[in-house]
C-alpha cells in the first residue's frame, strides 16, 4: 500500500524528468550542432526556444489552425536563427569561435528585447494539442502533452539521424564540421553549412518551446533559463555528439525532478548548473562524450 | 606542344605577415605530369594552396583553362576541374570510406551518376578501396588512407590533380602501388602537379619538374635533364632534398 504509492511517486517524478528532458534534449541538439559547424557555442540558443513557442501562440492567436501555428513557427524561427547567422555573426565574427560566442550573446539580448516589444510582457500558453484528461499509468498521470513531448522529440531524432546519415547536405554537415578545408576542397560551402546549422538548431530549439507552451507557460524572458539547461544537456552529451545530447538532456531532465521531488523544489534549478561546473571540472569530454567529439 | 593548362605567373603568397612565396612561375600544360620538388619549408604546399584558393594570392596571376582563378574560392575551383589532394591527406576520419568518396563528387553537376562512375574508376585504380567500403576512413592503413585521399579527388573528374606528397610516410612498396596510380592515370590524360621531397622519386614518373628553394624556383626542366643535373643530384645527394632517402 504504501510501497505502491513510493513506486507511482517515483514514476511520477521519473515522467516529470522524461518531459523537461525532451525538450532539453531539442535545445541541445541546436548546440550540438552550431558547436559542429563551428566549433562555438550558441548562447543565443534558449531564444530560439523562447520564440518558438511565442510566434506558434502568435500564429494560433491570429486564428492559424494549431499544427500550421507549430510548422509555421518552426519554419519562422529556422529563417530567423539563419538571418541571424548571415547579417550578425558570419560578419561580425568572421568564423573566429570566441567572437561567435560573444556574437550570440548580444544577439541573445537583442532576440529578447524584440520579442518583448513585439510579444509583450505577458506570460502566454499554447492550447494542448489533444484535448482531455490525463491518462493513468500504474498509479502516476501522463498529461496528453507530454506523449505529445515525446512523440515529437523522437520523431525529430529520428528525422535529424536519417539526414545526418543518408543526405548529401548531412554527410556534407558531418564532413565540414570534421575537417572544414578538406570539405571547401571537395566543393562544400563551408559557410552555407554553418548558415544551415543555425537554422537548424534554431528550428529544433522552437519544436522544443512549442511542445512544451501547453505545458509550462511561455514568455519573452524563458529563453537564458532553458539556454543554461540545454547547454547543460549538451555539455553533459559532450557537445560533439548528438546522441549524447540526447542522452543529456534526458538524464539533466530525470535529475531535476529527482532532485526536486526528494530534496527540494528550489534546488531544481541549481542541478544544472552543478552538472555544467561537475563535468567541465571532472569530466571534460562529456559523461557520454566516450568518441569525444568530431571537431578537429 | 599542348595547351597549357594552369599557369602561375608571379606569385607572391604567405600567411598573414609571413611572406612565402617570393614571385613564383610555373607551367603545367594539358596531359603532363609535373613534378614539384624541393625541401621542407620551401613552400611547395603554399603555393599548392595558393592555387585552389586556401591560401590568398597576393599578387601576381593563376590561369586554370584561360581563366584566371586568383580569387576563386576552393569550393569553386573544385567545380572548375581542379583538385587537390593535400599534403597530411585530410580525409574525414570517422565517416566511411564510401561516404568519403560520395562527398568527393559533391561539387558534381549529376552527383549520383558520377558516384557511380567514380566507384566503377575507383575500383578498377584502388581494388583494396572497395573491400573498405563501410570501413571509417580513419581505421585505413596509411596507404590506404592516401589512396583514399586520391580516389576522394578524382570523383569530381577533375582536368588537373595536384598532389602534396602522397609518399610520405609510406613503406616502398606501396609507394610503387600509388606511383603506378599516377601513372594509370595519366594515361587516361589527367594532368598532374606533383610535390614531392623524394626528388628522383618524382622525377622518374614526371615528364617536366620545378626546383623550389625558400619560396622561389630555382630550376627548372625535363625530368631526364635535372635527373642528369649536377646541381640538383648534389642537392639530394646533399640531403637538402630528399633527406629521408
Ligand atoms: N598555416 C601556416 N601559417 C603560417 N606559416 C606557415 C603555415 N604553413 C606553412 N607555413 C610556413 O610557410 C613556409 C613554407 O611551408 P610549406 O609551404 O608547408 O613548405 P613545404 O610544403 O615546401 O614543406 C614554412 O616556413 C612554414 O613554416
Ligand atoms: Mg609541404
Amino acid at each position: 500500500m504504501q510501497c505502491g504509492t513510493m513506486v507511482a511517486e517515483l514514476l511520477q517524478f521519473i515522467i516529470a524528468g522524461l518531459k523537461s528532458g525532451a525538450v532539453y534534449a531539442l535545445v541541445a541538439l541546436g548546440f550540438t550542432i552550431v558547436f559542429g559547424a563551428t566549433g562555438a557555442i550558441n548562447f543565443a540558443q534558449g531564444e530560439f526556444y523562447m520564440l518558438g513557442g511565442m510566434t506558434g501562440v502568435l500564429l494560433t492567436t491570429w486564428g492559424v489552425p494549431l499544427p500550421l501555428a507549430v510548422v509555421g513557427a518552426v519554419m519562422l524561427t529556422a529563417v530567423i536563427g539563419a538571418a541571424f547567422e548571415l547579417v550578425a555573426v558570419r560578419p561580425i565574427a568572421s568564423g573566429d569561435p570566441l567572437r561567435i560566442i560573444m556574437v550570440t550573446i548580444g544577439g541573445s539580448v537583442v532576440l529578447r528585447q524584440a520579442a518583448l516589444h513585439l510579444f509583450g510582457p505577458d506570460e502566454r500558453a499554447l492550447r494542448p494539442f489533444t484535448a482531455g484528461p490525463s491518462l493513468r499509468l500504474l498509479g502516476a498521470a501522463v498529461e496528453r502533452q507530454t506523449l505529445w513531448v515525446w512523440a515529437i522529440t523522437a520523431m525529430a531524432v529520428v528525422v535529424l539521424a536519417v539526414v545526418y546519415r543518408q543526405t548529401m547536405f548531412g554527410k556534407a554537415m558531418r564532413a565540414t564540421s570534421i575537417r572544414r578545408d578538406a570539405a571547401r576542397l571537395v566543393g562544400i560551402d563551408a559557410s552555407a553549412m554553418v548558415t544551415a546549422s543555425f537554422g537548424l538548431a534554431a528550428a529544433l530549439g522552437a519544436l522544443g518551446g512549442l511542445v512544451v507552451a501547453p505545458l509550462t507557460q511561455t514568455a519573452f524572458y524563458v529563453g537564458s533559463g532553458m539556454g543554461v539547461k540545454g547547454f547543460a544537456a549538451a555539455i553533459l552529451g559532450g557537445l560533439g555528439n548528438p546522441v549524447a545530447a540526447v542522452g543529456g538532456g534526458l538524464i539533466l531532465g530525470l535529475l531535476e525532478s529527482l532532485t526536486a521531488g526528494y530534496l527540494d523544489p528550489l534546488y531544481k534549478d541549481a542541478v544544472a548548473l552543478v552538472v555544467l561546473l561537475g563535468v567541465l571540472f571532472l569530466r571534460p569530454q562529456g559523461l557520454l562524450g566516450g568518441r569525444g567529439t568530431e571537431k578537429v | 606542344m599542348a595547351e597549357v593548362l594552369l599557369s602561375v605567373e608571379g606569385l607572391h603568397a604567405g600567411y598573414g605577415h609571413a611572406a612565402v612565396l617570393h614571385g613564383v612561375d610555373v607551367e603545367v600544360s594539358e596531359g603532363e605530369l609535373v613534378a614539384l620538388i624541393g625541401a621542407n619549408g620551401a613552400g611547395k604546399s603554399t603555393l599548392l594552396k595558393t592555387i585552389v584558393g586556401l591560401v590568398r594570392a597576393k599578387s601576381g596571376a593563376i590561369t586554370f583553362a584561360g581563366d584566371r582563378i586568383d580569387t576563386a574560392r576552393p569550393e569553386d575551383l573544385v567545380r572548375c576541374g581542379v583538385a587537390l589532394v593535400p599534403e597530411g591527406r585530410m580525409l574525414f576520419g570517422p565517416m566511411t570510406v564510401l561516404e568519403n568518396l560520395e562527398l568527393g563528387a559533391y561539387a558534381s553537376k549529376d552527383r549520383a551518376r558520377a558516384i557511380e562512375e567514380g566507384l566503377a574508376r575507383v575500383e578498377a585504380l584502388f581494388p583494396v578501396l572497395a573491400e573498405r567500403a563501410g570501413q571509417p576512413a580513419a581505421t585505413l592503413s596509411g596507404g590506404e588512407q592516401q589512396m583514399l585521399a586520391i580516389a576522394r579527388a578524382l570523383m569530381c573528374s577533375p582536368r588537373l590533380l595536384l598532389l602534396d606528397e602522397p609518399s610520405l610516410g609510406l613503406a616502398p612498396l606501396v609507394i610503387g602501388e600509388i606511383f603506378s596510380a599516377l601513372d594509370r592515370l595519366r594515361a587516361e590524360g589527367v594532368t598532374v602537379l606533383l610535390v614531392e621531397q623524394d626528388a628522383r622519386l618524382a622525377l622518374k614518373h614526371a615528364d617536366r619538374g620545378y626546383v623550389m628553394r625558400t619560396g622561389r624556383i630555382v630550376l627548372e626542366g625535363r625530368s631526364s635533364e635535372l635527373l642528369a643535373d649536377d646541381s640538383v643530384s648534389r642537392i639530394y645527394l646533399g640531403g637538402e632534398v630528399g633527406q629521408h632517402r
